[in-house]
């Protein structure tokens, strides 16, 4: 996650100074055995009470000072975090909306959003953590071993004897445990992959009477779950009792080293206090530690994720020159066009050539995964074409500004969606600055208005996220609204009356067709009841054209275009 | 609402009860034994005081004395930690064992629902019940209530161990402890603001999110880049400033209690080296009272974070058990029938259904169908064609009337018996993980290898099977299977070809899928329809033609019922949907 370094700029004073100012505090912590031991040496030895209260308001001194420091620290890595993840979220959505479609397809939405959502919090908080403990923590574990040396070497080597053991079995365990963590992760998986396959498949489970066999299956995926969580739960429970066990010894010993020592008259009984509470503060952290790690790991791993969807570069290079358009018969000119998609073998669309005059009305008609919607990507430049050229008002479609380019279409997408926010607010995407008559006209020509018509507050009315509160035949007929409302040169309806009945289908294809300024429109559908109107048929199969005429042409040459002719009218199958 | 929340956390207390109730022995071993490390543990800190003690200066050391001390000492800490481990293990065990009791409840559960509740409420939502939910009542009510015990035996083990040594310094421990906490509350309490502050605004913006990145290709076609960044760094800056504010905040927390208890600390270390100067205690008892001041506090701490996570743990637990105690579908009569081989005689008897009282749906609707009869249905998506599916299979039981198969009920015959006598294609396939083998013989589990393969060359299924990559021992799963929508319907219509029962129920599935493998699914459903009643939700226009009856619906009701000819007649609904396939 190195490069996301460069978000910390302008914070670089934060990030010095949180840990520095943690650190200061850990020092102030380590001085007070010191101070204890000298109460003990000093003030009881001589029995001096003002020396006693005197290192008491010492010890509450650096408390004080210690709390002073931690406080800002805590402010300087919370500043520094904060704003370092919202400049990623920045630059990570920005960029997101800069990939196209290519790259979107490849990561796929949900993953995006998790990128900017909860790995983008882990992210925050890792380094808030940093900041804050990273150097803490090991400071405090060298640091005491370092204050023992001070006062004693050989009592110093257990500490270090210590350390070393008390490493182990802390890391030892926690990085021991991490892999079975991930293997019983995935057989909590196998129970939820279970859970929801049945609840999605219940009317097939129970119309095949397989409820008790389920229950056994689901039974034994479970058992081998809560074994496995026992067998890592029997190890990770070694973990207290053995640091437990580790430090006390370390204690006795120290106690009896000491005391060979105080009877040589090396060191003092205060001195030997000093060493038992430098020994308790060393497990308290290393345990810390061990667990800042793991978070760490989290936070670097949500990191890289991060990471490579900002190094995701977008496929469809933008053009920088303003070529004026030539003058060209066709305002749509397709030739010898091949598409493929990442990752997929085979072609999508292959040796496409089409030729459409302004006005005309196309029809694309095919099966599923024949290329009817891979044809209408290439024109909007959402795909680049592998080889062949696309031509739109006989300029090249790579030559537009991307912008200039989609603002000649409008799109009604296979899937209607609309975003939260009232009927206008949607509408108005197709035209930042249209006015309510031009979106009821819109309204009119897309057979909506009846749906304002019905609600109070009209072109006000709320529509939620998801356009949850409308049905699907009202949702799709506003979606087309938002797309001709900005009079586009081009109308792309892509399967986009699916969920109209055919009578409101009827009523909308006449209207399009009264449009004033009359747009060149492509209607992408698997009815031919839909297109059999259309000036030019296109019939794709396997993403070649197997026919292109009207209606009538194609029954009479096109096989497969008779083919779903007669599905749909009956006349075989 | 918040009395309701209580009965229902007063419930799950109990069922939680009843649940470790099992593990009895164990759970009170556990308790045992916290007690004991604990007392252990405390023990420990006063030998290595008197240990301390008698190392007094030079040549002034009780190496004998010492020795049987720390001994001592040493038995302790190897018993303490024995016991602990065990402790640990018990628990663990009580822990993963209860949660795999109440998932398999659960999922028991889960068969038996009836299918209005399942369909009524998402699959999400009740898949976090049984899975994180239960996870989160494990963690937080059993290892909650271990925590709780031993932060309670703690504190009065401690507090007894320093009354044992100097009863003026302990009061002044206790009376200054509840400082910390009162600060720890304080802080969180004026925090809790700021975090909803902070909570509300990632809410808008995960919102935000949702919506442009969850559309992007929309965004994009419509140039609304811009606008949605602008958006986006609206909402950025606001969650900037909020968290920066909470996390700050909250933050101040561990340092804040640190300085606190660092006084107590202190005064601990006045007041004790004045009674060592005093002579009314020693070194080594000092020693160990600093060592006790420094965990007195913690438990304290730690209380109060296991008070919520335990309220939050049974919050959990009501829900998972909410789910556990819906009321599961009225079970088969005690002298159910088993129907075997039925003719095909479907009579529904005036029906009268719907899904809630509010909106009536089907009322008072006659149909009898002969033996080999084909029922189409027809209308509008989403006009309830799968109602009728829902009631014929008994997924849902009729309000009023009666469906009878050959003159019986279907409420006095046996579920299983009345749902093997159908056979049921779906227009949303659900293929089971597992092999494709294992797919089609859901219903005839003990089917010959010949069989399998003769009903998937029935259905033509049997060519693109070959072509996989393990032919039928390939692995398919319901989401990522690598096989197209017909792909999967295919296998769906095996798997009703292999056991082809008396009756059928199909829903011709025709939105997502080519025309070429249409054809094909057309051909073998014409296949398994040859003398057998069926009922069909029809799309295409040759199946609806050919059918017996025509059931037309709208808006979740049966408006027309009678053969094509007799509908067209009619000039009514039907008629007019004809008629539009055909208009400009």
């Amino acid at each position: 996650m190195k490069k996301l370094f460069v978000y910390l700029k302008g914070y670089r004073k934060e990030c010095v100074l949180a840990p520095l100012f943690k650190m200061t505090e850990a020092l102030l912590e380590l001085f007070i055995p010191l101070v204890v031991a000298a109460i003990i040496d000093t003030g009881i030895g001589n029995s001096d009470t003002q020396y006693v209260i005197k290192m008491c308001l010492v010890m509450i001194g650096l408390g004080l000072l210690g709390l002073l420091c931690s406080v800002t620290a805590q402010y300087f890595s919370a500043k520094a975090a904060i704003n370092f993840a919202a400049k990623v979220r920045h630059a990570l959505f920005d960029h997101i909306q800069k990939l196209s479609y290519s790259e979107i397809d490849e990561t796929g939405t949900a993953t995006l959003i998790t990128r900017l959502t909860s790995d983008m919090n882990q992210v925050q908080s890792g380094v808030n953590l940093t900041l804050r403990l990273f150097l803490r923590s090991p400071f405090i574990v060298f640091g005491a071993s370092i204050m023992a040396f001070t006062i004693d070497v050989r009592a110093a080597l257990i500490f270090v004897g210590a350390v070393v053991l008390l490493s182990i079995v802390v890391f030892g365990i926690m990085l021991g445990c991490i892999p079975l963590y991930k293997k019983i992760q995935q057989r909590l998986d196998n129970v939820l992959g279970i859970t929801q396959e049945n609840l999605s498949g219940v009317r097939v489970i129970r119309a095949f009477c397989k409820e008790e066999e389920e229950i056994k299956e689901f039974e034994s995926t479970n058992d081998s779950l809560t074994y496995l969580q026992k067998f890592t739960g029997k190890i990770s429970a070694l973990m207290n009792p053995l640091t437990f066990i580790i430090i006390n010894l370390a204690v006795i010993i120290l106690i009896y080293t000491g005391a060979i020592e105080v009877y040589k008259g090396i060191l003092t009984q205060g001195a030997v206090v000093a060493l038992y509470n430098y020994m308790s503060q060393i497990l308290v952290e290393l345990i810390k530690l061990a667990n800042l790690i793991i978070s760490i790991t989290k936070a670097v791993a949500c990191g890289n994720r991060v990471e490579a969807v900002l190094e995701l570069e977008p496929s469809v290079v933008l053009s920088e020159n303003n070529i004026k358009p030539k003058q060209s018969d066709y305002i749509v000119e397709i030739k010898n066009a091949n598409l493929k998609y990442k990752n997929v073998s085979d072609y999508s669309l292959s040796d496409i050539n089409l030729k459409v005059k302004p006005g005309e009305t196309v029809g694309i008609i095919g099966g599923t995964g024949s290329g009817k919607t891979s044809l209408v990507n290439i024109m909007t430049r959402f795909y680049d074409i592998e080889s062949g050229e696309v031509l739109v008002q006989g300029k090249n479609v790579r030559d537009y500004k991307i912008q200039e380019l989609r603002d000649l279409f409008g799109i009604v997408p296979q899937k209607a969606v609309l975003f939260k926010g009232t009927v206008r607010d949607n509408i108005k995407w197709g035209k930042k600055d249209a006015g309510d008559d031009e979106i009821i006209n819109a309204l009119e020509i897309a057979q909506a208005k009846e749906i304002i018509d019905k609600k109070d507050n009209g072109l006000d009315f709320e529509i939620e996220q998801g356009g949850k509160n409308l049905s699907g035949g009202q949702q799709q007929r506003l979606t087309i609204a938002r797309a001709i409302v900005g009079k586009p040169k081009i109308l792309i309806l892509d399967d986009s009356s699916s969920a109209l009945d055919f009578e409101t289908d009827a009523k909308l294809r006449k209207a399009l067709r009264e449009i004033d300024g009359s747009p060149t429109v492509f209607i992408v559908s698997q009815r031919t009841s839909s297109i059999q109107y259309a000036d030019k048929i296109i019939v794709l199969d396997d993403g070649k054209a197997v026919g292109l005429g009207t209606h009538k042409k194609l029954l009479e040459s096109c096989e497969i275009y008779k083919e779903i002719y007669d599905s749909q009218y009956g006349n075989g199958g | 609402m918040a009395s309701n929340n209580k009965v229902n956390r007063k419930f799950a207390l109990k069922k939680v009860f009843s649940y470790i109730s099992k593990y009895k022995v164990q759970v009170f071993l556990s308790i045992f034994f916290a007690a004991v490390t604990v007392a252990l543990s405390l023990y420990i800190p006063i030998l290595i005081g008197n240990a301390i003690d008698l190392i007094v200066g030079k040549d002034n050391v009780d190496f004998d004395e010492i020795l049987k001390v720390l001994l001592k000492a040493g038995v302790m800490v190897g018993a303490a930690a024995v016991l602990q481990w065990v402790m640990n293990t018990i628990n663990n065990k009580v822990t993963f064992q209860v949660v795999r009791d109440v998932r398999n409840e659960a999922f028991n559960k889960i068969q038996k629902l009836p299918l209005s509740y399942i369909d009524s409420h998402s699959h999400g939502e009740i898949v976090s019940k049984v899975i994180a939910d239960v996870d989160q009542f494990a963690d937080g009510l059993l290892m909650g209530f271990t925590q709780l015990f031993t932060g309670v035996v703690t504190i009065f083990g401690t507090l007894s161990f320093m009354l044992s040594i100097n009863i003026k310094i302990t009061l002044l421990v206790v009376v200054l402890t509840p400082l910390s906490l009162f600060v720890a509350k304080f802080i969180a309490k004026s925090t809790y603001n700021y975090f909803k502050t902070q909570s509300e605004i990632r809410g808008e913006q995960t919102a935000l999110i949702d919506e442009m990145i969850g559309n992007q290709k929309i965004v994009q076609a419509f140039s609304y880049e811009d606008e949605s960044l602008e958006r986006f760094d609206e909402i950025n800056d606001r969650l900037t400033k909020a968290s920066v504010k909470a996390v700050f905040f909250s933050s101040l927390t561990n340092p804040v209690t640190r300085f606190i208890n660092s006084i107590i600390y202190a005064a601990v270390c006045l007041t004790g080296a004045l009674a060592v100067i005093n002579g009314m205690m020693t070194v080594g008892g000092l020693s160990c009272f600093l060592s006790y001041a420094n965990q007195y506090t913690k438990p304290f701490n730690e209380i109060s974070g296991v008070i919520t996570e335990l309220q939050n743990a049974l919050a959990c637990a009501a829900r998972v058990f909410e789910l556990i105690e819906q009321p599961a579908q009225i079970p088969d009569s005690e002298n159910a029938v088993v129907i075997d081989n039925v003719d095909g005689t479907v009579k529904l008897d005036s029906v009268s259904f719907s899904y809630s009282p509010q909106t009536k749906l089907i009322e008072n609707f006659n149909l009898t169908v002969k033996p080999g009869q084909r029922i189409a249905i027809v209308g509008p998506t989403g006009c309830g064609k799968t109602t009728l599916i829902n009631l014929l299979m008994r997924f849902y039981d009729v309000d009023s009337g009666k469906i009878l198969i050959e003159n019986n009920d279907i409420r006095d015959i046996t579920r299983t018996s009345l749902r093997s006598s159908y056979g049921m294609v779906l227009q949303e396939t659900w293929l089971k993980n597992g092999t494709v083998r294992e797919n089609i013989i859901m219903g005839k589990p003990h089917a010959t290898d010949e069989e399998v393969i003769a009903a998937a060359k029935a259905t033509h299924a049997h060519s693109f099977i070959k072509r996989l990559p393990n032919g039928y021992d390939t692995v398919v799963s319901d989401g990522n299977s690598g096989l197209s929508q017909g792909q999967k319907q295919l296998l769906c219509i095996t798997r009703v070809m292999l056991s082809i029962p008396p009756m059928l129920i199909l829903d011709e599935a025709t939105s997502s899928i080519d025309t070429r493998t249409e054809t094909r699914i057309q051909r073998s459903f014409a296949k398994m329809m040859k003398g057998r009643t069926s009922f069909i939700v029809a799309h295409r226009l040759s199946t609806i033609r050919e059918a017996d009856v025509i059931l037309v619906m709208k808006d979740g009701d049966i408006i027309e019922q009678g053969s094509h000819e007799e509908l067209l007649k009619l000039s009514g609904f039907y008629s007019r949907l004809y008629n539009s396939q055909f208009a400009v």
